[in-house]
């Protein structure tokens, strides 16, 4: 295929993903906005407002950015999950499979439909926390690259986890039993400077914390993790799921017999 | 090779001439679907080689898949997308810009009668509505070669007769045309060309005249009936 093609191929499959999450919006966006009002009311406002401040800010000011992380990952890691598993499921993935486009093309549209429901969640998520407090910029060049790189990540771990699932429950599995821990153990909610040193190092294992800190940093110019040292880990598992991915879809794991 | 160790296609060598309407026959299991997929890129071949128009699959598979246009066994659209969409989605995959996808789904919906259905969600399509869909898609980005995987299962005769004009049609128009299919008397009517594969084996290949005159005018039914029962 020459350019030209790829790129309208490219642009089909994400059109496509995009159209869809947009006409399922009930289903897409509205349950995060209504996740990310209870948080804001209840942990921010309710319990939020008798805490004492975090790294010299208001304790709601210290988890908007943690939370609208956290919408970003799930939905960007579902939205991938779900398009390619249903596409399995219904077996339209053959309408790509059997087309001469790329493996990278059909990689790369669901990851950018991945990345576009993040971006959106994101920027909803936001303007829901603007309701209930006032939010600081401190570097916006480092808090696009860090909601950007983040989406690419867990669109990619949605696409190696649709690769494998061979049910509902296993797209399932992955948010409600490793994501989930993952972020509310990633400092959305707290700083890991409040834990004794064993904790702060057991901590670091968890890839969430250093995209939670990244985020932060953005916003409020205070961190918990190098910031370089979290761009590091962001994009070394990308590398890493992009190279497992091609590998297992060229030797057709989990989509073709 | 499946996992367990089935062997779904042995040492099976096809040639099919471009233009040639060629039926692949063979009771269910016998290799057919895998065969096809394989060409698709469906499946993953253990050995051998395969070429399309001369390009390999393994080498070139993009330019070998831009040739082909499929249409399989089994409903594998999404139901929930409209008629319209499925078609110029897939143009869309090939490389085809949106506005020319719009016009030529519009002319191959309209000439399968489905351009009523083009706003409809394809899971109110009837049974024959739904093969047409396959095959409008399939057509889309008119390719040279077309397979269809048993495309008038369950299609009354009176559809089942309209598609024959139209697959007769298109193929003298210079589309290459494998056929498999279940009802012999289709491939008779159809196919210049047939091999009939079994467990994995091909067992004729031959055009379908010299197959019929060999034995001495039977009908394409007993014959098949017969080299399957040698096997």
């Amino acid at each position: 295929m020459d350019t030209n093609k790829t790129l309208i191929a490219y642009y089909t499959v994400v059109r496509k993903d995009v159209v869809r999450m947009l006409r399922l919006w009930k289903q897409t966006f509205f349950p995060s906005i209504v996740t990310a009002v209870l948080y804001f009311l209840v942990f921010g406002t309710f319990i939020g407002s008798r805490l004492p401040p975090i790294h010299g800010v208001s304790y709601i000011m210290f988890i908007v950015p943690g939370l609208v992380m956290m919408q970003v990952i799930m939905n960007a890691y579902s939205n991938t999950s779900t398009a390619l598993f249903m596409a399995k499921f219904q077996r339209n993935l053959e309408e790509m499979l059997v087309s001469p486009m790329p493996e990278w093309v059909i990689i790369g549209g669901y990851v950018t439909a991945g990345i576009v429901r993040g971006c959106i969640t994101g920027i909803l998520v936001l303007g829901v926390g603007l309701f209930f407090t006032h939010i600081t910029l401190y570097s916006i060049p480092l808090i696009m690259a860090a909601f950007i790189l983040t989406c690419v990540l867990f669109s990619l771990g949605g696409f190696l986890n649709a690769m494998f699932a061979e049910s509902f429950d296993s797209i399932s599995i992955v948010p409600t039993f490793v994501l989930t821990p993952m972020t509310f153990l990633g400092g959305v909610f707290y700083s890991i400077q409040q834990f004794p040193p064993f904790w702060q190092t057991v901590s670091l294992a968890n890839p969430v914390l250093y995209m939670v800190n990244v985020f932060r940093y953005g916003f409020l110019g205070t961190s918990d993790v190098n910031i370089w040292l979290a761009f590091g880990v962001l994009i070394g598992l990308i590398t890493l799921f992009l190279i497992l991915i091609l590998w297992l879809f060229r030797r057709g794991v989990g989509l073709k017999t | 090779m499946y996992k367990g160790g089935v062997e779904a296609i042995k040492g099976a060598t096809l040639s099919i001439a471009p233009g040639d309407f060629f039926a692949l026959l063979g009771p269910n299991g016998a290799g057919k679907t895998t065969l096809i997929s394989i060409l698709a890129g469906l499946t993953v071949k253990t050995s051998g080689s395969a070429e399309i128009f001369g390009t390999s699959i393994d080498t070139n598979h993009s330019l070998a898949k831009s040739y082909m246009g499929l249409v399989p066994q089994e409903f594998n659209f999404n139901i929930f997308e409209k008629v319209q969409d499925i078609v110029v989605n897939q143009a869309g995959y090939y490389g085809i810009p949106r506005s020319t996808a719009l016009h030529d789904a519009e002319a191959i919906l309209k000439e399968l009668g489905l351009w009523e259905k083009c706003a409809e969600k394809a899971q109110k399509l009837s049974g024959g509505m739904k093969r047409r869909l396959m095959i409008a898609r399939a057509l889309i980005h008119h390719p040279q070669l077309l397979i269809l995987d048993e495309p008038t299962a369950g299609v009354d005769v009176e559809l089942r007769r309209s598609m024959w004009k139209f697959l007769r049609k298109i193929n003298a128009e210079g589309t290459t045309i494998i056929l498999t299919t279940h009802y012999l008397e289709e491939a008779e009517q159809l196919c210049r060309t047939v091999a009939v594969i079994n467990r994995g084996e091909i067992v004729v290949h031959e055009p379908m005249q010299e197959l019929l005159t060999r034995h001495d005018d039977k009908d394409l039914e007993d014959i098949f009936m017969e080299l399957i029962e040698q096997k």
